[in-house]
């Protein structure tokens, strides 16, 4: 593995997001000025982050504890090779210059920033249906709008920073307590100490939002930990779709996203959270990314990894309360220098909970695609129905395509199906489409497509066509 | 000079010989009908012909004169071959329209928008009473036999080709299905296409004039006439052409 990241440098030039943005002259690149901060994670950058950010005291205190378990804690001892991420090289904190508070327009947002969006083609998902967006630059919130509708509705949508001065009753009470704790692993500890950023939702007892809430993060500068916050709340019967995409142009040093997203879902709600990751591909991706839900209510994963060089990611349902439902839809790819160990974690902690989990993983060119799932189901959980489905395609002998279920069933009278297919593209559907007259790149694009479309079509229109944008860029060359 | 012309073809997929040395010639606008049991290498010598890569092949195939053979599949395509498949492959995900539009971009040169395309294949699936629902669907996926055999001639008569390979286009069809695949074939060689047919039974020819008939047996055509000879195998077996 650590001979495929030294590797990634080039990839990136020839692939994806990366080759148009690596086309742009270097200064645009780098034209956004920062305040660069000391490098390392120190505990002085701990208080100088929220002393910089004003932060009431219990903040503080919530960072400096999890430093303390950060420094404690062992790296994960399962999944991808971590060796080669350099904690200590990294810059946890960076804030655009001259820049007080969040621009509410698009107008507000600085030219050469938003040129930048321009280029990753943020603007045709940002601007067509946004309700309720933000985007994130680096760590700050730089655009938020919302429309009066939502607002009027009572629903909170803004960013972390300003809902821990806003809100700090709320965040309080579900800001890295129950769900995500801190000390649940090296990485949620580390973004305790360092988060900055993210988003915070809150839907009110039987709200509606009729409107995606949408979000793009990006990561502008080279060797950066980015560890942005997502909280969500839907309270009793209230219903909200979350969508978040993220990217970063390509730096030759290594960059770290770890994320927390937590989200609880009250009894009877309904939440959707979906994200379409395309870091380049020198990020380490490791984020934690967890859901309490009630009971009657349905929590939805809906995600595609495209980018970053490693991930490790399994958004997690703890089915808590009877009735209760998780679906996990997902897409990985994996090509040169990749690594894709993620997956899904559902706990049945309450009886006739359900669950679905679909996993599609694609590999090529020396891509290491790895299903890591957990299936638990509790004792005296009675009536739980789980399905896991994952199917890989493997696009050549170079790639790897493995699949690690875990399944820990403490009931009787469980059903759970556990269904699992890997292949390579198959030459029979291959040499009917070239049969039609279609080359063969686009053949294969064609049927990775069909694929990976009963996921696809969960995603909003925008998502979806960029969705098989990439893939397609991806697969370019693939077979052959 | 013929549209079709293969010398000495012979055609072997893992070591194994499975066409022997063919020489055919399909002139333009012509039907040829070729017969055989089951092994004798019928619907390997369609595939082959369209390209496919599972098998190797020798000797000469000329279409308009070029080179066949040198071309990769997709290529034989845009020139105007088309293979129907005698067992469709699905492709699930992907719908039949969205290929088609693909596949007539790719074979004259001319995209379209999807609303543009939707025209075309609203007339062509008119014409054959078909549903429009059955663009929407992921190609063959989840269609009974008759459903896929109608598709392959669908796009057979969306992509127009110079000439139109059928593998079996009757077989594992019910009576009513039967009538319709063979109603819609001779529709569409109503306006001269030039088709190479492989079939079990001379029933085909009701609704397609023939030719040509050959009998083939080993990898090997061993009989060549007209339509009588069809009905001969139809009535007395196979047994006594090889005798």
């Amino acid at each position: 593995m650590g001979i495929a990241m030294k590797k990634a440098g080039n990839v990136a030039e020839k692939y994806g997001r990366d080759a148009k943005l690596s086309a742009l002259p270097s200064e645009r690149k780098l034209n956004v000025g920062y305040k660069t901060k000391e490098k390392g994670l120190t505990e002085a950058l701990v208080r100088e982050i929220s002393d910089v950010k004003g932060e009431p005291e219990w903040m503080l205190k919530k960072r400096l504890d999890s430093f303390a378990i950060f420094k404690q804690k062992p790296m994960p001892s399962f999944g991808p090779d971590l060796s080669r991420l350099d904690l200590d090289a990294l810059t946890a904190f960076v804030r655009p210059k001259g820049k007080d508070a969040a621009p509410t327009s698009w107008k507000d947002v600085p030219p050469d920033i938003r040129k930048t969006f321009d280029v990753l083609g943020v603007p045709e998902a940002e601007r067509k249906f946004l309700s309720g967006a933000s985007a994130q630059y680096d760590s700050e919130v730089l655009y938020k709008s919302l429309r009066k509708n939502i607002l009027e509705l009572g629903v909170i949508f803004t960013d972390m920073d300003s809902a821990v001065k806003e809100y700090p009753e709320l965040v309080k009470r579900y800001f890295m307590t129950r769900c995500v704790p801190a000390k649940d692993n090296k990485f949620s500890a580390l973004h305790g100490a360092f988060w900055s950023g993210g988003s915070f939702v809150y839907v009110p007892q039987g709200v509606k939002v009729p409107q995606p809430l949408q979000i793009y993060f990006m990561m502008n500068y080279p060797g950066f930990g980015q560890m942005e916050h997502t909280l969500i709340v839907a309270e009793q019967g209230a219903s909200v779709q979350y969508i978040e995409g993220c990217s970063a142009p390509h730096y030759t040093k290594d960059s770290l996203h770890s994320a927390v997203v937590e989200i609880f879902a009250g009894k009877g709600s309904r939440v959707r959270y979906t994200s379409i990751q395309n870091w380049s591909k020198n990020v380490y991706n490791l984020n934690t990314k967890r859901a309490i839900v009630s009971e009657d209510a349905v929590m939805e994963w809906v995600g595609g990894t495209l980018g970053s060089g490693v991930t490790m990611l399994y958004p997690c349902s703890m089915l808590v309360g009877k009735g209760a439902r998780a679906e996990h839809l997902t897409i990985s790819l994996a090509g040169e220098g990749q690594v894709k160990d993620t997956g899904a974690k559902v706990l049945h902690m309450a009886p006739n909970t359900s669950s679905r989990v679909v996993s599609k993983s694609i590999c090529r060119g020396g891509g290491l695609v790895r299903y890591r799932g957990l299936l638990h189901v509790g004792k005296g959980c009675t009536g739980v129905k789980a399905s896991v489905r994952c199917d890989s395609i493997i696009a050549d002998r170079k790639s790897i395509a493995e699949t690690v279920p875990v399944i820990d069933v403490r009931s009787d009278d469980a059903i759970i199906q556990h269904e699992a297919a890997v292949g390579k593209i198959s030459d029979d559907q291959l040499f009917y489409l070239m049969s039609r007259g279609i080359d063969e790149n686009e053949a294969v694009s064609l049927i990775v497509r069909g694929f990976i479309e009963p996921i696809v079509k969960e995603l909003p229109l925008e998502y979806a066509v960029e969705m098989n944008r990439l893939v397609e860029m991806e697969m370019e060359g693939a077979v052959g | 000079m013929a549209l079709l012309s293969l010398k000495s073809l012979q055609v072997s997929a893992s070591e194994k010989e499975i066409i022997r040395g063919i020489s055919l010639d399909v002139g333009e606008g012509e039907v040829h009908v070729i017969m055989g049991q089951n092994g004798s290498g019928k619907s390997t010598l369609l595939s082959a012909l369209a390209g496919n890569p599972k098998y190797s092949v020798k000797g000469s195939a000329l279409f308009e004169g070029k080179d066949l053979l040198a071309l990769k599949p997709h290529e034989r395509a845009r020139r105007g071959l088309f293979l129907a498949f005698q067992s469709p492959i699905e492709v699930p995900g992907i719908s039949l329209a969205s290929m088609l539009r693909r596949a007539y971009a790719a074979r004259f040169g001319d995209e379209m928008s999807a609303a543009e395309f939707d025209k075309i294949l609203q007339a062509k699936s008119e014409a054959m009473g078909l549903a429009r629902s059955f663009f929407s669907r992921g190609i063959n996926d989840g269609m009974s036999g008759g459903e896929r055999k109608m598709s392959e001639i669908l796009q057979l008569s969306v992509l127009e080709p110079r000439l139109a390979m059928l593998d079996e286009p009757d077989s594992g069809l019910d009576v009513d299905a039967l009538e319709r695949v063979g109603a819609a074939i001779g529709k569409i060689r109503k306006n001269g296409m030039s088709m190479l047919i492989v079939t079990h039974y001379a029933r085909v020819l009701r609704s397609i004039k023939a030719d040509r008939v050959h009998v083939m047996h080993m990898g090997k055509i061993v009989a060549s006439g007209d339509e009588k000879l069809a009905q001969k195998i139809e009535e007395k077996g196979y047994s006594w052409v090889l005798q």
